[in-house]
């Protein structure tokens, strides 16, 4: 990246940043001024100490919970792209498989984690199996719509070339859709880290949704504060790890028209 | 195509080029085309001119064989036309694909009929530094100018090698300067493409100055309701458009286009 536009970037981060701060500040004060209980609402600064007094047993558990919450993205990428190809090619697929699709909607994956759990143990299947139902409407929607998008005109350009219609889908129709494909990716990411924490609630023993289970019934509520940010910490690196993926393998999609 | 080799020849030598005889099309209840019949010489440039709407782009389409006529006949060396493939063809819009460079958008039509990506990029290549323009090769598609989003498109339906271009008003989106510009550069390069070519336009400045024969169709169900040999001499220059003949020619048209009495 050019310096520049580094530079450009900062400064047009500026306002969010000082809004942060300021929110910070106005947050730590309240607390201070009307002598708020830690158990209620700790402040910024109790917070921040409890993270770094508790950062070892913080990594430790997170880390279980991005492996669930990415092992679960990659599945829903896998099964939403074959799914979302699968009703473009076939009108057959589209007709069985949409309205379930789009029914099992519908279903409270919150209610489902429990008979995950009894099925396939404490384990991380069934968060990732969780994280998978969150992630991979998104993604099969996007998928479907950018190849429904396909401008005519080129498919008869491309057959007007003669060509297949093997070849006439991967250099056409598959990379017109990728536009759509990322912006399904950048909106499932964001369920992601959610879908493994609600599995973990509902049965686990390691994981951040484990240890905010058990700090709340202990009343450790700055370190359940603590949790609650490493959690969205979490989010926004994996939605800033798809963005980079779309900027490294497609950048024309990110070109404004 | 005939089984015996030598008629197979004499077919191919005699017949012409292209043919569309008695075509008739209909399209959702509406007549397009009823009965229009065409004739190009192997070698020859013809133009198709016609009121908006009259059908202009549906008979390229017929003779590109991605549509098939409800009635009538289309060749292409005296062998009915059976489907796409046979033919190159140049849409209304130049539908360049913006996740490819410049050159890789060239060789799209290469590649598009099984030609390995690596070869198909190499000529790509070649056909851009042949007609000096090598330096955009790896520019994307959006950074292009009107004027040369065009070039690149007609480069891409040239490089298919095929010995009929079909071109759909391939500078009817320019402005009146870049279009000038790219009518000198087709005349320039013609003898290079040494292909039969049928070009669509609704300018008849255009199809005079480019053609050997303007075809005119009249309004929608279109028939053809003028076929007129230009004998200008070639190769020609903007200059012919001032000369009588020029505007003997272009008052005919007209007339056929129903424009002038
Ligand atoms: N599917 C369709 N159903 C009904 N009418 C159609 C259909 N497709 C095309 N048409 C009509 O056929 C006519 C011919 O269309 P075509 O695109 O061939 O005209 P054109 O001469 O190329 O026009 P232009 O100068 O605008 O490019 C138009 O009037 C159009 O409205
Ligand atoms: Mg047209």
């Amino acid at each position: 990246m050019k310096p520049r536009t580094l530079k450009l970037r900062t400064v047009r981060a500026l306002p969010a940043i000082l809004l942060a701060l300021l929110a910070l500040a106005a947050w730590e004060l309240a607390v201070r001024v009307f002598a708020i209980p830690e158990f209620l609402l700790p402040g910024p600064s109790a917070i921040a100490e409890v993270f770094w007094e508790s950062r070892g047993l913080l990594l430790e558990h997170a880390i279980p919970t991005a492996g669930e919450a990415l092992a679960g993205f990659l599945g829903a990428a896998i099964t939403g792209l074959l799914s979302g190809v699968l009703i473009n090619r076939s009108p057959l697929a589209e007709r069985a498989l949409y309205p379930w699709l789009v029914a099992s909607q519908t279903l409270p994956v919150i209610a489902i984690a429990p008979i995950l759990v009894t099925w396939f143990g404490y384990g991380p299947l069934p968060k990732v199996l969780v994280v998978v139902l969150f992630c991979f409407f998104p993604i099969t929607v996007a998928t479907v719509d950018g190849l429904r998008a396909t401008d005519p005109d080129l498919i008869r350009l491309m057959r007007s070339f003669g060509a297949s219609r093997r070849k006439t889908f991967f250099m056409v129709e598959a990379p017109g859709a990728l536009p759509f494909l990322f912006g399904g990716l950048r909106l499932a990411v964001t369920y992601c880290v959610i879908g493994a924490v609600i599995g973990e609630w509902v049965g686990s023993s390691k994981g951040l949704g484990f240890l905010m289970i058990q700090d709340k019934a202990q009343f450790e509520i700055p370190r359940l504060f603590a949790e609650i940010a490493v959690l969205s910490a979490m989010g926004v690196s994996l939605f800033l790890f798809v963005a980079l993926v779309q900027r490294l393998t497609a950048p024309w999609t990110l070109r404004e028209r | 195509m005939p089984e015996d080799p030598i008629r197979r020849k004499l077919v191919i030598q005699y017949a012409p080029k292209l043919t569309a005889c008695g075509v008739h099309l209909a399209k959702g209840g509406v007549r397009i085309l009823d009965g229009v019949d065409l004739e190009v010489e192997s070698g020859q440039f013809v133009a198709v001119i016609g009121p908006s709407g009259a059908g202009k782009s549906t008979l390229l389409s017929l003779l590109a064989g991605l549509e098939s006529p409800d009635a009538g006949l289309v060749e292409k060396d005296g062998v009915p036309l059976v489907g796409p493939g046979a033919v190159a063809y140049m849409p209304q819009s130049d539908l360049l694909l913006p996740w490819r460079s410049v050159v890789a958008n060239v060789s799209l039509g290469l590649e598009a009929t099984g030609a390995s990506k690596r070869e198909a990029r190499e000529k790509a290549m070649r056909a851009l530094e042949r007609f000096g323009l090598e330096e955009f090769a790896r520019v994307s598609p959006w950074a292009l100018s009107g004027g040369m989003r065009s070039r690149v498109a007609l480069l891409r339906t040239a490089l298919l090698g095929r010995d009929v271009l079909l071109l759909d008003e391939p500078f009817g989106a320019l402005d009146a300067l870049t279009r000038r510009e790219l009518q000198e550069w087709l005349i320039g390069v013609r003898d290079e493409l040494a292909a039969t070519i049928v070009l669509v336009t609704h300018d008849v400045d255009e199809a005079l100055l480019l053609a050997d024969r303007v075809v005119v169709l009249s309004r929608r169900p279109a028939r053809v309701a003028l076929s007129l040999p230009v004998e200008l001499e070639r190769p020609r220059k903007m200059a012919v458009e001032t000369t009588e003949e020029f505007a003997q020619l272009k008052g005919r048209l007209l007339e056929a286009l129903g424009i002038v009495h």
